[in-house]
């Protein structure tokens, strides 16, 4: 952009004022830059990190880096893989056993090596397990089949579903209205954008219950039109696609009549192409909307089938006993589509907020 | 290329169908009432869900917070007056929530001024020097300026999980904590460090943000201002002082007027952070609205709506106030 240049970094690494070395500034910006950076993602890799770990791996304090799991070794003659431990013997040596059972402060261990030789009996003081970093897909997956009080495919249905569908209406109706209020000349045009625009500090926050009167009414209390529908008028697309618009000459428009196009022809065929760069920040915006919405999901969804993920995954981490394993895993299944969404459009949302104030 | 012609071919049918349908419904209209009015027929879907769902709901707030029991259908709730209102400002002592009748909406309203003041400082501050920073020659800055924006984009409820999880008892920041000497905590059990960490959280979610027009607000500054400024001998400090903030002014005017009437709207971050809690403490107007008139047992929509308008109404005051304020330091 103006202003600065950014430099490569070898003219980074050759970079001197003073000529003797790196200036004070210069040394605390990537200070800053370096802390800044530990404290915005730490968290998030920490999050992810966690969620590979078993339930037992998460109450370890203090807790691991990464992921460990005690090693199972398969021995003739069981049915199940057994636990490895290794043994302090009497002796001081130390020996690698597999735990056959435990029997208060006994444990009756075989050698994996040769179980031929027959148990052995030892504290379960003198062991101490084997670990191995071993990642506990688990977390993931279980949540996929079956999982008491938390149906996140459904769920994940249900926030797809209203992502897509209520991003589609808002990008249809808001890009009709844009175009009826930049390139028609009809009494009351201007009063409507005003009371479009008007609206936009006003936040779903202040109007909850006649708002939850009239879903309620029209039959929408628990299903998911009543959360898509309420929120499709946004003012800021409504603002935003009117502004892009106002920049498409008329001239175009009156070509096309002259060639006999009806106007639904101009709107769907020569207006919306133009404003794809438009519509692309909006539907970008929208998913992100959708996709986090919070409170009027809960007010709405009271019936666990019809949940979005974010009130699902809000009920899960609020039972009486948390089982952080599954809702760290599902949490990190959240933010994995916004953070994609992020990683391929960033140009277009970090350009589109600096352009238009919103979000 | 082929394969692309190929997905026109494929996708030629979903333009054209829309167009031919519509159309055939359209074209008599249009004949009938001329162009020009046609602008009715685009701007009214819009029109129609914006008046259901928002403009109707704000008249009928009124009626509501002037309404009792805890029916839902208005013809079955009698008419009140202003008894809600009396109620929620019933108070020996508006300082104290405790002597109030409704003392949950008062400490609400406390906690969210006490909330409203250290956030939006907060993201004021780390805002401006995040921008300040980017906006130096540094290597990178396509990546650091995303690293700041990333927390932005997740959900208040991730960002809340994410938090929850590093700052439970048996959790890293503790771990932290204790390999530099420090007292582990129950961090989001402590009156005096709940609301602490309700503020960082929030901060550092939405803080990307605001750093992003800032830094749109610095780049926008042009640079033979600097070059002025230096042939006049300018310091860095003067530079800041005297070019960098005049005209940075309008800028940091948006982000505190976008973050001041966010702040005192604040409730999905907290509400899965704390749930409100320990106690009260960190519980702000619009958990209020929603456990009174939706979680509570007895839903009381009146009151509910009674305090959703107060709420309204305090926001209102907000952005009239800056936009007074906004005209003078522009004038000025």
């Amino acid at each position: 952009m103006m202003g600065t240049e950014r430099i490569s970094i070898s003219q980074f690494l050759s970079l001197r004022s003073g000529g003797a070395r790196i200036n004070t500034a210069d040394a605390l910006t990537y200070l800053y830059l370096t802390f800044g950076t530990v404290l915005m993602f730490g968290p998030v890799l920490w999050l992810v990190a966690s969620s590979f770990k078993t339930q037992a791996g998460l109450v370890k304090y203090p807790p691991p880096l990464l992921p460990y799991q005690q090693v199972q070794v398969e021995v003739e003659g069981f049915d199940k893989a057994l636990p490895l431990f290794t043994v302090a013997m009497e002796d001081g040596s130390s020996r690698e056993l597999a735990q056959i059972r435990r029997v208060g402060i006994e444990a009756r261990m075989i050698d994996p090596e040769d179980p031929a030789a027959g148990e052995t009996k030892v504290n379960i003081r003198q062991r101490e397990p084997v670990e191995e970093v071993k990642l506990a897909w688990e977390n993931y997956l279980d949540p996929l089949v079956e999982l008491e009080n938390f149906d996140f495919v459904t769920y994940l249905k249900n926030s797809v579903l209203v992502t897509t569908v209520a991003t589609a209406i808002t990008l249809v109706i808001n890009s009709m209205a844009a175009f009826a209020l930049s390139k028609y000349q009809f009494k009351g045009r201007d009063a409507i954008f005003v009371l479009f625009i008007s609206t936009l500090m006003i936040p779903i926050t202040v109007i909850l219950v006649p708002v939850f009167l009239v879903i309620t009414t029209i039959g929408w209390k628990n299903n998911l039109w009543g959360v898509i529908i309420p929120g499709a008028a946004t003012p800021t697309g409504i603002f935003l696609l009117r502004q892009y618009m106002l920049t498409i000459p008329d001239e175009l428009l009156d070509a096309a009549r002259i060639d006999g196009a009806s106007e639904w022809h101009i709107y769907w065929r020569i207006i919306l192409p133009l404003a794809r760069p438009a519509l692309a920040v909006l539907a970008i915006f929208s998913v992100m909307w959708r996709w986090n919405d919070f409170l009027w999901p809960l007010i709405v969804l009271s019936q666990n089938d019809l949940f979005t993920l974010q009130v699902g995954l809000n009920a899960f981490q609020g039972e009486l006993q948390i089982q952080w394993h599954y809702v760290l895993a599902m949490t990190v299944v959240t933010l994995l589509p916004i953070t994609l969404v992020f990683a391929f459009l960033q140009r277009f949302i970090t350009t589109g907020i600096a352009t238009t104030g919103m979000k | 290329m082929r394969a692309l012609g190929i997905l026109d071919e494929l996708a030629r049918p979903l333009i054209l169908l829309p167009v031919a349908v519509v159309d055939r419904i359209l074209t008599p209209i249009q004949k009938h009432v001329g162009i020009d009015k046609m602008g009715y027929f685009f701007v009214l879907p819009n029109l129609l869900i914006f008046g259901i769902f928002v403009l109707f709901p704000m008249l009928l707030n009124f009626y509501y917070a002037m309404t009792g029991g805890t029916k839902l259908f208005p013809q079955d709730r009698p008419f009140v007056g202003l008894e809600n209102f009396a109620t929620l400002f019933d108070c020996d002592d508006f300082l104290s929530p405790n002597s109030c009748q409704e003392d949950l909406f008062w400490r609400g309203i406390s906690n969210t001024i006490q909330f409203v003041v250290f956030q939006v400082s907060g993201i004021v501050l780390f805002s401006l020097v995040t921008a300040l920073v980017l906006n130096r020659k540094i290597v990178a800055r396509g990546f650091f300026r995303s690293v700041f924006f990333y927390p932005v984009l997740l959900s208040p409820v991730v960002v809340a999980l994410i938090w929850k999880w590093v700052l439970q008892h048996e959790g890293v920041l503790n771990a932290i904590v204790e390999i530099f000497g420090g007292e582990s905590k129950r961090w989001l059990l402590d009156t005096n460090w709940a609301m602490f960490w309700v503020v960082f959280v929030s901060v550092w979610a939405l803080m990307g943000f605001y750093t992003l027009i800032l830094l749109a607000g610095l780049q926008s500054i042009p640079p033979e201002l600097y070059e002025a400024s230096s042939i006049d001998g300018a310091n860095h400090w003067q530079d800041f002082r005297f070019v960098t903030m005049p005209l940075l002014m309008p800028t940091m005017f948006v982000v505190l007027v976008l973050s001041l009437i966010r702040a005192v709207q604040m409730f999905d971050h907290i509400f899965v952070l704390t749930g409100g809690g320990p106690g009260t403490r960190t519980q702000l107007m619009v958990q209020y609205i929603y456990t009174t008139g939706f979680s509570n047992q007895i839903q009381l929509f009146g009151l509910s709506a009674a305090a959703s308008m107060v709420l309204g109404i305090s926001l209102l005051v907000l952005t009239l106030l800056q936009l007074r304020l906004g005209n003078q330091s522009s004038l000025a």
